[in-house]
């Protein structure tokens, strides 16, 4: 048995079923991070570490003529959201109900999915994870409050990279309001703004929610690290005659290992 | 040559799809290695020759589980019809229906956008997205 003590819920194999399949309809739209960076695992819920290769340099040693150094390593981070249902509601499942309240799970999986963007794009400093945005020794590039000028913002980003040595293809995590913009937006003559910023990028361009701004990042491999220990699941905490509480879990930890490897785009000062 | 393990248009396909496909293919590779191998050996007379070819088969048995374990860690389904066929005494035909009856239980779910019944550990198997996006 898991951890996840999936089996001591009161939940039938067809609710699971249920249970699982709005778990990711909710949870996939808005992962943007595992859009652009690479992926590594899932290596399993006993990960607690990665390896970073380095050691502290305090000599820690209480030993005279002994020499000891602590390793370093990064932690992984376990984020879980809890969601309840309704037993009335997974009994409507049961017999074929396709109308099923999962509002408490949806809130859920958007939570987990805007501590993951916002951890990964713009750091999480408790957790010690540096975001991409937060260590791109570039100065942000800040955009017009209209957006008429967002394809230049995308492609001085990318001259920025291609300057730094940075090669392609690139893409950009947008936030929910520039992503809205992109979409909505035709520049003259009609052509899409997303359109424009796709042949700029030769990258995917992905929704964000969680992130500030846009940011443009090289998606070559080799820069950013998400490592997965458990990845997403939904496990079962406890439950009485009404409700069952559940939740949606996961470990990991997030490394940059080229920084110059991003740039970020910015709301002009006043303007959203 | 060239790009023909998409059955496909490789442009129409996420990254996850592509990286399946190339790993089907290097298994189907390091499986023709293996048979042409089993073949040099049944005819070869040579010690040595036979010793050389001998070691090189099991880089080919090496790659090919290498590549098969990847494929299963992939697909939960594939993976749990595997553990119920993989390493069991008796009947392989007996076990490789039982294995599929139990996993048709669970539900199918191994493609991307279809949902799963739990993954192997758990997950909702969901993983690398890597490449998709507008």
């Amino acid at each position: 048995m898991s951890h996840l003590l999936r089996e001591h819920a009161p939940i039938t194999q067809a609710g699971w079923k249920l249970i699982d399949e709005e778990a990711r309809a909710r949870l996939l739209p808005g992962l943007a991070a595992r859009r652009l960076v690479d992926f590594s695992g899932p290596h399993g819920w006993e990960l607690s570490a990665t390896n970073l290769g380095r050691v502290e340099r305090a000599n820690v040693s209480e030993q005279k003529g002994v020499e000891a150094s602590r390793r370093l390593v990064q932690p992984l981070i376990e984020l879980r959201s809890r969601f309840t249902l309704s037993r009335e509601e997974l009994r409507a499942g049961n017999r074929g109900a396709q109308d099923i309240d999962f509002e408490s799970l949806d809130a859920a999986a958007q939570g987990i999915v805007d501590a993951e963007n916002t951890a990964v794009f713009h750091a999480w400093p408790k957790a010690g994870i540096e975001g991409i945005a937060a260590v791109s020794p570039h100065e942000p590039i800040v955009r017009a409050k209209s957006f008429e000028d967002y394809p230049g913002c995308v492609a001085r980003a990318v001259e920025l990279l291609l300057r730094n040595g940075i090669a392609g293809p690139y893409g950009v995590a947008l936030g929910r309001d520039d992503y809205t913009r992109v979409v909505e937006t035709a520049e003259h003559g009609g052509y899409p703004l997303l359109e424009h910023l796709r042949k700029i990028l030769g990258g995917p361009l992905v929704w964000a929610p969680g992130v500030t701004g846009a940011v443009v990042l090289s998606t070559r491999g080799g820069d950013f690290v998400f490592e997965s220990g458990q990845d997403l699941s939904v496990g079962y905490e406890s439950h009485d005659a009404e409700v069952v509480s559940l939740y949606i879990e996961e470990s990991y930890g997030f490394r940059v290992l080229t920084p110059e490897a991003a740039v970020a785009i910015t709301a002009p000062k006043g303007g959203r | 040559m060239g790009f023909d393990q998409y059955h496909e248009p490789p442009q129409e396909l996420p990254e996850h799809a592509r990286t399946f496909a190339r790993l089907c293919a290097s298994l189907t590779e390091e499986a023709e290695a293996i048979g042409w191998y089993q073949q040099r050996l049944a005819i070869e007379r040579d010690p040595e020759a036979r010793a050389v070819m001998s070691d090189a088969v099991g880089e080919e048995y090496k790659h090919f589980s290498m590549d098969l374990e990847f494929l299963l860690r992939r697909t939960p389904k594939w993976r749990e019809i595997a553990r119920g066929v993989l390493f069991q005494p008796g009947d392989i035909v007996e076990h490789g229906e039982a294995a599929e009856a139990e996993a048709d239980e669970g539900g199918d779910g191994d493609e991307r956008g279809a949902p799963p019944d739990a993954a192997a550990d758990g997950s909702l198997g969901i993983g690398s997205l890597r490449g998709e996006g507008l």
